[in-house]
Order: C-alpha cells, then sequence, then structure tokens
C-alpha cells in the first residue's frame, strides 16, 4: 500500500491535470456493459497501444462476468425471492462483488502502468458506468500542452 | 474537504496531513465549517428522500398512499370480519395464505416504490463538454438556428437504434432508457412512471413491481372469492340481510376487490405478456418493434424464447445503483491548466465512491462548487427515520420552479416523439404516465453553466447559506440565456 501512495502522491505534488479523455460506452451489444476499445489520439505519445486496449479488454471482460445470466445468477435470483431479498443483508449481490474486483483490477493498473506514465484511470462506477475517465497530467513546470513533457513526467513520478 | 481520496470515506483524516502541502489561506478555515453532506441532498433530479437516503421515491407520493390503504384496509377488514368464521367453518389455512400473501405484495410493494429504478446520474461538467465537443466537430458550424438532432445510431442484433442526447442529463442516453419528467432522471431500461407505487418503475424496480402487481392479483382474487364464499354460508344459516348486518365490512371489500380485479388481473396479463417478449411498456405504446413498422423490424433485446425472456428479467442479475445516494459529497478543485476546450473553468463534483479506485488527483485550491444550473432543494428530512413515512406536509423544494423553467426552455417543440406524450394507457383504471422524449432545443441552452461559473467563483466555497444565493445566480443565467 506505501508504494500505491507513494506513486500517486508523487503524482499530485509533480504535476497537474492537463486533460481528461473519456472512453463512451460500446452499446453494439445491446445494454450490456461495454466501452469502446479505440484509442484515443491525446494518449498517442502517453502510452503503448497494446497496453490500454489489454486494459479496456479486460475491464470489458469483468462487466460481462458481472452482467452474465447463468445458472449462477438464476439461483441467486431465485434465492433472494424465497427469502424476500433479506439474504442481501448479509452477503453482497455477484454483481457486486465483480465490481469491487474491477476496484482492485483499477487501482493495480493504476498503480503500475498509468500513474507512471502520468495518467490515471477514474473507476467508471463513479462517473454511472457511462465513462471511463482517463485523467492525463502534465508536469508542473511545464507548459500547458498535452504532448511531450511525458517522459520527464514519468520519470519524476518514479 | 478539498482533497480527493484514494480509499474509504472513513480514512478521510488520515490523508488530509498528507495532501494539504500547500496552504492558501483560505483552507484551513474551510476545513473545519464544512458540513458533511450526503448525495440524496445534492441529487438534482425531482425525487424526495427518507431515512437519510435509504428510500427513494418520486415527488408525488399522493396515490401511493391511497394505494397503501386501500390495500391494508381491505386485508383489515378480511382478516377481522371474514376470517374467522372461514377459519372456523372450511378451514384456518385460509387466514394463514391470505396473510402470507398479504406480506408478499407489501413487501414487494415497498421495494418497488423505495428503490432506485435505475437513475442514470448526470454527466460531469467535463464529460458534457467533451460531448459537446464531440458534437460540434460532427456538426461542423452550426448552419442557421437550430441544429440537427443530436442522435447517434448504433446496430444491436442486426437492428438500428437511434440513441438520442438528453439534454438535461448531458449524455446519450443508453438504449431503452428514458428521460421521466416527473422525475427529472433519466433512468435505465425505463417502462413507465407508476404513481400508484409512487415510483418510476425501470431497471432495477421492473421484477418487483411485476411480483407486486402478480401477487396484488392473486391477493385479490382470493380475498373476493373468500368473501363471497363467507356471505353464502352465511346467508344460507342466517339469511342474507342478516348476514349483511353481521359482517357489513364485506359488502365494502367485494366492491374494491370487483373493482380491482379487472384492472389488476388486466394488468398483470400485460406485463407477462411484456416479459416473455422482452419489451418495456414505453417501447410496446411506441411500436417500436412491431411489425407494422417495417417488414425487418424485431425487437433486438428478446432473447429468442419465453422462458429466457423471464427468466433474464425476473432472476438475471440485480445492478446495483449508479447513484450512491449515502455516499458524501466530495467536493472537487478546479483544474490548473484549462482544458483546450476551455468550458470546463470550474471544478466538477466528484463522487466518493466505497469502491477503492483511484480518483484524480488535484492541487488544493480553493473549491468552487457547480451544480449546472441544477441546485439541490429537495425536501432534506435529515436524521433517522421515524419509522413510518411523513404522511404528507412536506416542504415544496424551492427549485421546483426553476427547474421547471429551465426544462421549458429546453423543450420548445416536441416532434417525431409526440406520440408518446402523456400516453395515459388506461387498463381499468391504471395509469401509465409515458414521458415525452426531451426534444433538441436551440443552441446556446448547453453551456448555461459556464456565465454561472463566474458567479460561483464569486461566491467562494460551497457554504450551505449561501445556496440560495447560488440559485438565484443560476435562475438569472438562465433566464438570459433564455432570451438568446
Amino acid at each position: 500500500m506505501a508504494t500505491e501512495f507513494h506513486n500517486l502522491q508523487e503524482l499530485r505534488h509533480s504535476a497537474s491535470l492537463a486533460n481528461k479523455v473519456f472512453l463512451q460506452r460500446d452499446y453494439s451489444d445491446g445494454t450490456t456493459c461495454r466501452f469502446q476499445t479505440k484509442f484515443p489520439s491525446e494518449l498517442e505519445s502517453r502510452i503503448e497501444r497494446p497496453l490500454f486496449e489489454d486494459t479496456v479488454k479486460r475491464l470489458n471482460t469483468y462487466y460481462a462476468e458481472a452482467e452474465k445470466m447463468g445458472g449462477q445468477s438464476y439461483l441467486e435470483g431465485c434465492l433472494a425471492c424465497a427469502t424476500a431479498y433479506l439474504i442481501f443483508l448479509c452477503m453482497e449481490t455477484r454483481y457486486e462483488k465483480v465490481l469491487k474486483k474491477i476496484g482492485r483490477y483499477i487501482q493495480e493498473q493504476n498503480e503500475k502502468i498509468y500513474a507512471p506514465r502520468g495518467l490515471l484511470i477514474t473507476d467508471p462506477i463513479e462517473r454511472g458506468m457511462r465513462v471511463i475517465e482517463i485523467s492525463i497530467y502534465e508536469d508542473r513546470g511545464s507548459s500547458g500542452s498535452c504532448s511531450g513533457s511525458s517522459s520527464t513526467s514519468g520519470s519524476s513520478a518514479r | 474537504m478539498l482533497h480527493l481520496r484514494v480509499a474509504e470515506p472513513m480514512r478521510e483524516c488520515e490523508y488530509s496531513q498528507i495532501s494539504t502541502r500547500s496552504s492558501t489561506p483560505m483552507e484551513t478555515p474551510y476545513k473545519k465549517r464544512t458540513p458533511k453532506r450526503r448525495k440524496w441532498q445534492a441529487f438534482p433530479g425531482r425525487n424526495k428522500f427518507y431515512c437519510n437516503g435509504r428510500i427513494m421515491m418520486a415527488r408525488q407520493t399522493g396515490v401511493f398512499y391511497l394505494t397503501l390503504v386501500l390495500i391494508l384496509v381491505t386485508s383489515g377488514l378480511f382478516f377481522a370480519f371474514d376470517c374467522p368464521f372461514l377459519s372456523m367453518q372450511i378451514t384456518p389455512a385460509i387466514p394463514v395464505i391470505g396473510g402470507v400473501l398479504f406480506v408478499f405484495v407489501l413487501g414487494t410493494l415497498f421495494r418497488t416504490s423505495f428503490s432506485d429504478p435505475g437513475v442514470l446520474p448526470r454527466a460531469t461538467p467535463d464529460e458534457a463538454a467533451d460531448l459537446e465537443r464531440q458534437i460540434d466537430v460532427a456538426n461542423g458550424s452550426s448552419s442557421g438556428y437550430r441544429p440537427p438532432p443530436r442522435t447517434r445510431e448504433v446496430v444491436i442484433n442486426g437492428q438500428t437504434v437511434k440513441l438520442k442526447y438528453c439534454f438535461t442529463c448531458k449524455i446519450f442516453r443508453p438504449p431503452r432508457a428514458s428521460h421521466c419528467s416527473l422525475c427529472d432522471n433519466c433512468v435505465e431500461r425505463f417502462d413507465h412512471h407508476c404513481p400508484w407505487v409512487g415510483n418510476c418503475v425501470g431497471k432495477r424496480n421492473y421484477r418487483f413491481f411485476y411480483m407486486f402487481i402478480l401477487s396484488l392479483s392473486f391477493l385479490t382474487i382470493f380475498i373476493f372469492a373468500f368473501v363471497i364464499t363467507h356471505v353464502i354460508l352465511r346467508s344460507h344459516r342466517y339469511g342474507f340481510l342478516n348476514t349483511l348486518k353481521d359482517s357489513p365490512a364485506s359488502v365494502l371489500e367485494v366492491v374494491v376487490c370487483f373493482f380491482s380485479v379487472w384492472s389488476i388481473v388486466g394488468l398483470s396479463g400485460f406485463h407477462t405478456y411484456l416479459i416473455s417478449s422482452n419489451q418495456t411498456t414505453n417501447e410496446d405504446i411506441k411500436g417500436s418493434w412491431s411489425s407494422k413498422r417495417g417488414k425487418g423490424n424485431y425487437n433486438p433485446y428478446s432473447y429468442g424464447n419465453i422462458f429466457t425472456n423471464c427468466c433474464a428479467a425476473l432472476c438475471g442479475p440485480l445492478p446495483p445503483s449508479l447513484i450512491d445516494r449515502r455516499g458524501f459529497v466530495q467536493l472537487d478543485t478546479p483544474q490548473s491548466i484549462p482544458p483546450t476546450n476551455g468550458i470546463t473553468m470550474y471544478g466538477s463534483t466528484q463522487s466518493q465512491s466505497h469502491m477503492a479506485a483511484a480518483t484524480p488527483l488535484l492541487q488544493s485550491e480553493p473549491v468552487i462548487l457547480t451544480d449546472e444550473a441544477f441546485l439541490p432543494g429537495r425536501t432534506s428530512l435529515g436524521g433517522p427515520c421515524s419509522g413510518a413515512l411523513p404522511l404528507g406536509g412536506h416542504p415544496t423544494p424551492p427549485t421546483s420552479t426553476p427547474n421547471l423553467s429551465c426544462d421549458n426552455d429546453m423543450l420548445p417543440l416536441r416532434n417525431e416523439q409526440s406520440d408518446g406524450l402523456r400516453h395515459h394507457h388506461t387498463d381499468g383504471g391504471h395509469h401509465h404516465f409515458l414521458t415525452p422524449e426531451e426534444a433538441p432545443s436551440p443552441p446556446g441552452m448547453l453551456p448555461c453553466g459556464s456565465p454561472l461559473g463566474h458567479s460561483h467563483t464569486i461566491q467562494g466555497f460551497y457554504n450551505p447559506a449561501s445556496q440560495d444565493s447560488l440559485h438565484e445566480d443560476s435562475v438569472r443565467g438562465l433566464v438570459k440565456l433564455s432570451s438568446v
């Protein structure tokens, strides 16, 4: 835990928010939760494309897992109905469990991959599952341009 | 607090020491007098919250109390007057089954009425600005007074679906979502606004609504049948007039049940059909997927067979509430370097979640609270729930009028969806209030927050006492814009 704050803390002190990129939802599969995997142009100089796409694809799989309708979810639904939904006072739904897993995954990704590059991913649940918000940080000393100076901010954060 | 958290709210004080590096003179007093506000108190929709945010209902709850009274009185009379005779003459299982049904009906009713139907939280200013920029790029220079309607097309399962832009919530509505004008919220998988349960019926409470009307049908038929049985049996023994004298409540029960049966049973049948074909009331009434619209028109959300559709609607995973009403409002700081679009001069209200996700960390600078002209104005009944719902006497939210005026400004025209406007689907007395789809509005309505940004900065920090003055400014700002 100490490492995580160290990185993010350093990020906070040495960098300031320059821009935010939003990854919108992909509704081509219906109402299930999926995010577009299109690589935003603002991140081109910041992060390698495979890393980014991997993160988004992984998030999409987690959300698909949460909303999957299979035997387990039906069982949970019937059990909940039978107990008049009181069972959720003691245990959490599968969806909530997966959301927690997603939260941990995002935090881990931020620590390992995104913070060193001056980026930060916001958990979509905090944005009503509408977008994945990626904040781009600039080194405080630099001018307000998006591109460039990524290496300096990255190295200072390390 | 000014500082953004990486972990739960309980550990707030721990981090304040770490994050405050550059202490501005205004910070220390701000830290002391920041009131802890929960998100439901700052909720922009027209909802009422009780029990410190645990219960969420629509504004007009009068009809809900009527429903409750009808159910309680009829069942109460049944248990008091008819059950003793029936349990002795026929079987004591009758009051038991009646009791179980009664409890189930109330449970599902409360669950439907009090839970979040699937409200979509409104876009943060940054998101709204980003979308605006994308739309401007797509449309090019605005030609004429009114730009083309903001829609996005997406192909779902081979069917082209149009996603409409919601001017109130500043988002592109997901498929099957709709904006309820009564509650002023976008609701996922919007079915209808039901005044009888005092809430919208959407993705998260549809199954409870269905179980409510189904169990109520059974209860109504049950009571009706057994009251008739009671009257007949008693009449054989004591005569009809004596029966009416001994048990006058039975007449009332029969009358109530007789009129309810048609509407409730009819409604249950209708919703059974909707569930089996995986449609919402909204879609069915508009005929979105009916074959009359075109040869190739079909419902892209249906799973193909009735069983899967039913299972999906009733036993599928229950998504959690997206609005996090009991979380604490986290006040954000503005960006030190203005972004390229320049609209987001004020900070966005970051929402704090119970999950340990990393939120963007910003400098500790004076906070500017923005609420995009939809300032909070609900009946904040703070404190613990008294155990019973307050019956009437709620103070009217002060911002109700400005909300309406803003809406009126934004919805000057009703175009293609006018047939869905306030469609009273009377199914023997049960009214479905459908919401009109929001029509596109003239340009200049969207950045209604920008002139307010200045007034907000002058106001300074968020202060509940200055809320009214902020509200004044927002109204003035809107009035100025509408005259453009």
